[in-house]
């Protein structure tokens, strides 16, 4: 009986509840490698769950909605960029501000636009032919729609993109000796402006992947912190994105267990109280944080606004 | 990976440059030229201004005033990546790489790449090792950057210049951490670039280097330039004195100390390398007071491991460490320092100084809480701190605009002036210096060795490491000499030879 709510109740919901960190996180690697940090994440992810979902809503195309959340990612990444690159602004402190921005705009934008929370018709599961209908690893797998494949999708791509590309190797000698890639020609705004601006649209796709494909509605504080988890999950993962998308998992997976922890209580026939049980995936995250981070070589650069010596 | 298409440069004119720094004129009204096949050298003091003119030509800094012109047209160098694409390359003082990428990574970097948007590191690395081949660098692509010692770093900074095929080379200090042989190699390769039409412009501290390889010189001072002259008329003391402005002997008195007791002694000593095997192996050696011990060697054979095993900055895996007879194995770097031993660190923007600290914040670095500069080890004494600063600054004539300057905004010998004085005026029992006039101006180099020479006669134990071999013999009571991490030979200072020492340092055993 536990075995079974494991294998495909806890383990699908995990892959689910995974998607938005994945997505959120993968692109803050980019950016965190290229040197700089950005906190405003959360924010951004409100913004682009708004867009997408009002878009939607208005026009009842998913299609528009994610193209609003992309445009919606673009533009936020493009002003964080500014901030932190071309201004070098103190990173914590102007990622706060990202932050508070996007989750009073994106409240304020829904009280006048919206008003009530209605729900929307989101992106549903694709099914698969012959996979779907794998006894529980079709369930587990193969029973999602098209964002959470997507957002799978993304962090074997941003491993290959740091470690197999050009690209990849500015943005890894950027963020550990800027000096250094400037004195090889290397500009090391433009690498910057780039791995932050995409940060922006992946951030902005992770609300979205909430609000039009995961709950399918909005109201403010959606995200309620998992932009800043995101975040944690980068330094989780050590920079790598296989890492961080384990980190990811795991996350998800103890807080998948915790939703269905009725379900767990009565088929154990024991009591877990409910502060633990709430507790759990910040427990499991920082104590797992504490024993990888003995072993990390994290991007020298990290913060530092880059100004040659004059 | 592609080579640049850049048009080749036939002369490169700098005019009336004009460079300031918070409260420094660094280039003051310059002029300079570089033509087609030859070696123009720039020589000058620490703090002369020189790596800051060719910051300049490479785009790093922009000037205040003044223009360049290529092949007689002007152009606007606004960063590195102009320069790059103008056909000019740079090898800098302190080395542009990233630790934890690998030689051909750093190589790769900035490239264009033969895949398009892949990377061709596979590509990137056999040319690498085949010019490594060619040029006899011995440099493995694959490695990262961090496990190699200075000298090595170096010569993957000139493989890297090489494989660009820059059409003007500026080479700032690039012989600071070779060996004689290394720089014998370096020096057919630069010709070879010279006949071949690349302009080259060389800058060195070693007067008898920049004679040999350059056809013209210039010398600045105090950022002003003093005369550009051909090669032919120039002598060691003529540029000395032009440098300097007063004649500079390096030619020491030699007296017999008595030596007395043995102070540092490491018996049976075995270490790793960063990289994992044996860095050190079954070292055995005594430095008594009043005694300069000399280690010459090629760089990368464990100089750095054994400097760095005595400061108690790398573990041992065998053997014992004295100190005034007591067994300091287990005592961490900052004891080791109280009880008596100084290090002037070979790598002295990591382990030497702080960056982006005031001069005066590293001048205690080791003491800030103790008397004089705090009181019950707690409250800094700002006044003493500043009072010793300025007397290191005179003693040492430290070019600095004060105090308060970060150190990183200092020139490079300014620097490693700053740690000698540090660590010389702790008034140590046992001083270890690596490399303690490297990249330093004769000036400042004749102070510094006698300043050893002068500890020496006040009883300190002195182990000198330094890959220049006439530095070594100048100052030494003994030589013994490092090979792949073992003491291969030693000798005293009266049968010292510099042929047979130069044959052991190249792996030759000691002749009976
Ligand atoms: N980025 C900087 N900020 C402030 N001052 C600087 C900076 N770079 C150089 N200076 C100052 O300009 C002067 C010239 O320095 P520069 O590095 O050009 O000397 P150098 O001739 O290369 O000396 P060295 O032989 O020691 O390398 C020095 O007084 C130095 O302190
Ligand atoms: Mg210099």
């Amino acid at each position: 009986m536990l075995d079974e709510i494991f294998r495909t109740t806890v383990l699908a919901s995990a892959i689910r509840l995974a998607t938005p960190y994945i997505f959120a996180s993968m692109g803050e690697t980019f950016s965190q490698r290229s040197g700089v940090l950005n906190l405003g994440v959360e924010g951004i992810m409100l913004l682009g769950a708004f867009a997408s979902y009002y878009t939607v809503l208005e026009t009842g195309s998913l299609v528009l909605g994610l193209l609003a959340a992309i445009g919606t990612g673009l533009l936020m990444g493009l002003v964080t960029a500014f901030v932190s690159v071309t201004l070098k602004a103190e990173q914590g402190i102007s990622g706060i501000g990202i932050y508070l921005f996007g989750l009073g705009l994106s409240e304020m934008l829904f009280k006048r636009l919206v008003g009530t929370p209605t729900h929307v018709k989101g992106f549903p599961k694709v099914d698969i032919p012959v996979l779907t209908d794998l006894p529980v690893l079709g369930e587990v797998l193969f029973n999602h729609n098209i964002m959470i494949y997507l957002a799978f999708l993304t962090v074997p791509l941003s491993a290959c993109i740091l470690n197999r590309t050009t690209l990849g190797l500015q943005i890894r000698a950027v963020g550990q000796t800027p000096e250094a890639a400037d004195a090889m020609g290397i500009s090391v705004a433009r690498v910057r402006y780039f791995t932050v601006t995409l940060g922006g649209v992946m951030s902005s796709l992770a609300g979205a992947s909430l609000s039009i494909a995961l709950v399918n509605f909005f109201q403010g504080n959606l995200t309620a912190g998992q932009g800043f988890i995101a975040v944690a999950l980068v330094y989780f993962g050590a920079w790598r994105p296989y890492w961080v998308m384990a980190g990811a998992m795991l996350f998800s997976t103890v807080n998948a267990l915790q939703l269905q922890i009725k379900t767990i209580e009565s088929a154990l026939s024991f009591d877990i109280p409910d502060e633990f049980a709430v507790m759990a995936p910040y427990v499991v995250t920082i104590l797992t944080l504490i024993i990888a981070s003995q072993r990390v070589e994290q991007p020298t650069a990290l913060t530092k606004p880059f100004e040659r010596g004059e | 990976m592609v080579n640049p298409q850049h048009k080749a440069i036939r002369s490169v004119e700098m005019k009336k440059i004009v460079k300031h720094f918070p409260g420094v004129l660094a280039v003051d009204e310059v002029d300079f030229d570089v033509q087609a096949g030859e070696v123009h050298a720039l020589l000058g003091e620490n703090g002369a201004g020189k790596s800051t003119l060719m910051k300049i030509l490479y785009g790093l800094y922009s000037a205040n005033a003044g223009e360049t012109l290529i092949n007689g047209h002007p152009v606007s160098i606004k960063s590195p990546r102009t320069a790059i694409e103008l056909g000019i390359g740079m090898i800098h003082q302190h080395f542009m790489l990233v630790p934890s990428l690998t030689v051909a990574e750093n190589v790769a970097m900035g490239l264009r790449s033969s895949r398009g948007l892949l990377l061709d590191i596979d590509i990137v690395s056999e040319r690498v090792r085949k010019l490594s081949e060619i040029y006899n660098l011995n440099v493995d692509p694959a490695v990262p950057i961090w496990h190699l010692s200075v000298g090595e770093q170096q010569r993957v900074e000139i493989l890297r210049a090489l494989y660009k095929e820059a059409s003007l080379l500026i080479l700032d200090e690039p012989t600071a951490v070779l060996t004689p042989q290394e720089v014998d190699d370096l020096f057919k390769i630069l010709r070879r670039m010279k006949e071949d039409g690349h302009s080259l412009i060389f800058i060195s501290h070693k007067l008898k280097e920049v004679l040999a390889i350059s056809d013209r010189i210039t010398v600045l001072r105090d950022g002003r330039k003093v005369d550009t002259i051909p090669a032919e008329t120039a002598t060691r003391a003529s540029l000395a004195q032009m440098m300097v402005g007063r004649e500079v002997v390096l030619r020491y008195e030699y007296e017999p100390v008595e030596i007395e007791e043995s102070r540092l002694a490491l018996t049976g000593v075995h270490a790793n390398s960063d990289r994992g095997y044996a860095g050190l192996i079954d070292i055995n050696l005594t430095v008594h007071s009043g005694e300069i011990v000399g280690v010459a060697g090629v760089s990368g054979n464990g100089q750095q491991e054994l400097a760095q095993v005595i400061a108690g900055l790398r573990p041992t895996s065998q053997g014992n460490i004295y100190l005034d007879g007591k067994k300091i194995d287990s005592c961490s770097a900052n004891q080791r320092s109280l009880m008596g031993l100084s290090y002037i660190p070979e790598e002295r923007m990591i382990e030497g100084v702080i960056k982006d600290f005031t001069v005066a914040e590293n001048v205690v670095l080791h003491g800030f809480d103790q008397f004089p500069f705090a009181w019950k080890g707690f409250f800094l004494n700002l006044g003493a701190i500043k009072k010793t600063t300025r007397q290191h600054i005179i003693d040492y004539e430290i070019k600095t605009p004060s105090t308060e300057t970060p150190v990183k905004s200092l020139s490079g010998g300014n620097i490693q002036k700053l740690v000698l004085a540090r660590e010389l005026s702790r008034e140590p029992h046992v001083l270890i210096a690596a490399q303690p006039t490297r990249g330093v101006d004769i000036g400042a180099t004749e102070y510094i060795h006698r300043r050893l020479l002068q500890a020496r006669k006040v009883g300190v134990a002195i182990l000198l490491i330094s890959e220049d071999l006439d530095e070594i013999l100048a100052l030494s009571d003994r030589i013994v000499v490092i090979y792949e991490g073992k003491i291969v030979g030693e000798v005293s200072r009266e049968e010292a030879n510099i042929n047979e020492i130069g044959l052991m340092m190249a792996g030759a055993s000691q002749p009976e």
